[in-house]
């Protein structure tokens, strides 16, 4: 007996948006099973980050719906997370201030328990000796780990990572990519990854999702990503083995 | 012809559309005042930031502005042989116009600007958008707290300005001149009225609101300078907050004055 699909958390029908006569997305349709990790692979200027944006309210889209599991989404939206692509932490505050700040404004807690919910945020995330750091005292590795407590720390539901891994070495991109997985497992969210990093999302992600020319291109998971015939899909498939074969040239 | 019309078209649409954005913005900061939490905390810090860190500039401006007028006071009197009405001139002088405009002005040199300047950089860094996503109301946090610290810092610095340059006054009048301090600082005690106190208060409030609402939302719309991004943005923005602020003030001062003499 084959196991049904989980219900989609987010459903995107013709989400379109332009800025003045640029048309970033045009229509683009994705589902986003819950529990799932959906990567979002495009080139640079696609639109992965207004599309991520979109789906968080910062940008609203000129037509199309964005339909979150049993909720409006602006309810929805108070139970979601978001990691930005320069992490957005607050630079006059201390690591600890920085992943209690939602707690303190959008909770009921006492003092004590936002500070113990806030060390346990940063222990999860091997920074609990970092806590009177400021995000300027810390590499890019750590201020991502930050970002990433400071979003996981109200337990969203569903977590959106832009470009999580930008400006980071290789084992600092598989160390973040290998955090999302483990804390996906341990936090129970559900995750959308808008990336460059091909081999990284296919091997983290559950399904994959291609955006090209404002609409999404491919939908389906890494191995039918990777075995795609489709030349756009095999030109982000096969960009290692391209880049290896111009420079053996 | 036409494309004059049509550019004064524009601007004219253009400035009442950013009149509409800037009242829209201030009535949501006064309105997040009953929402926000750990106000408390925040208004501390914009009370250090707008008044202790300005004390230093206002007190300095003020002993210079009392020391001036003192000086040319004493000899436009003096043709008149009415030196004994120095105090009066200084004191009437510091307490309608001076303190709160020069005050005013000081404190947006200083804090306006600052405040202009992280704002923008907040915007730039995606931190009002992190702020957004993570539920909490950016204007109330960020813009609240400085609109609350207006109100109360603004009129302090006002009164400490009109102090400072009471003294000033006194220190040119008589301690350089010769003036006796008694005829001095008996004129200024029967010259200020509690009517006198009160514009001057009144307009240190008003100039507190209009200049930080102002400089909060130059620094908050960063993003929306055209053709411009980045770090050069918020230098603009900076710059636009401080003239903005710095025309408005002399702007309401005259309006308050023409209704209140």
């Amino acid at each position: 007996m084959i196991d049904a699909p989980p219900p989609p958390i987010l459903e995107v029908n013709g989400l379109r948006k332009r800025f003045g006569e640029h048309v970033v997305l045009a229509s683009v349709d994705l589902a986003v099973p819950r529990g799932s990790i959906v990567s979002v692979l495009g080139r640079s200027g696609t639109g992965k980050s207004v599309f991520l944006k979109c789906l968080a309210g910062l940008l609203t889209p000129d037509a199309g719906a964005i339909r979150f599991e049993n909720d409006s989404p602006d309810r929805f939206r108070r139970r979601c997370g978001y990691l930005f692509q320069g992490n957005a932490l607050f630079d006059s505050l201390t690591a600890f201030e920085n992943v209690a700040l939602p707690l303190e404004h959008t909770t009921r807690l006492g003092r004590r328990e936002i500070a113990q919910a806030a060390r346990d945020a940063l222990k999860n995330l091997g920074l609990d000796k970092f806590a009177d750091y400021f995000p300027a005292q810390m590499s890019g590795g750590m201020q991502k780990r930050l970002a990433l407590a400071r979003a996981l720390v109200t337990r969203p539901q569903l977590l959106l990572f832009d470009e999580p891994t930008a400006g980071l070495d290789p084992p600092a991109r598989n160390a973040i990519f290998e955090m999302i997985v483990r804390d996906r497992q341990r936090f129970d969210f559900t995750a959308v990854v808008v990336t460059h990093d091909v081999p990284e999302a296919l091997a983290a992600s559950d399904r994959v999702a291609l955006l090209e020319d404002g609409q999404i291109h491919f939908e389906g998971t890494p191995a039918e990503f990777a075995a795609s015939d489709d030349c756009i899909v095999r030109s982000f498939g096969d960009n290692i083995v391209t880049l290896r074969t111009s420079l053996d040239k | 012809m036409m494309r004059l019309l049509q550019s004064v078209g524009q601007n004219g649409l253009a400035t009442v559309a950013g009149l509409g954005d800037f009242a829209t913005f201030a009535s949501r900061a006064v309105a997040a005042a009953l929402s926000t939490r750990q106000l408390g905390r925040r208004w501390i810090r914009a009370v250090h930031e707008q008044g202790v860190r300005c004390v230093p500039v206002v007190t300095i401006v003020g002993l210079f502005a009392g020391l001036v007028l003192g000086l040319q006071g004493y000899y436009v009197l003096a043709r008149f042989g009415s030196t004994g009405l120095l105090g009066t001139f200084v004191s009437l002088t510091l307490t309608r116009e001076l303190a709160p405009v020069l005050g005013a002005l000081m404190i947006v040199g200083q804090a306006g600007s600052a405040i202009a300047a992280e704002i923008g950089i907040h915007r730039n860094s995606e931190q009002i958008d992190a702020l957004t996503t993570m539920g909490i109301d950016p204007v109330g946090y960020l813009v609240t707290p400085r609109l609350l610290a207006a109100l109360i810092v603004f009129p302090i610095l006002t009164v400490a300005f009109t102090l400072v340059g009471l003294a000033g006054g006194f220190l040119s009048g008589s301690s350089l001149l010769g003036l006796s301090a008694g005829v001095y600082w008996s004129s200024v005690h029967s010259a200020v009225q509690p009517a006198d106190v009160r514009e001057c208060l009144l307009k240190a409030l008003v100039f507190g609101v209009i200049t930080i609402a102002i400089c909060c939302h130059s620094g908050f719309t960063t993003h929306r300078r055209t053709g411009v991004s980045g770090s050069r943005a918020v230098s603009l923005s900076t710059t636009r907050g401080v003239v903005l602020a710095s025309i408005a003030t002399l702007a309401a001062d005259y309006l308050i004055t023409s209704f209140l003499i």
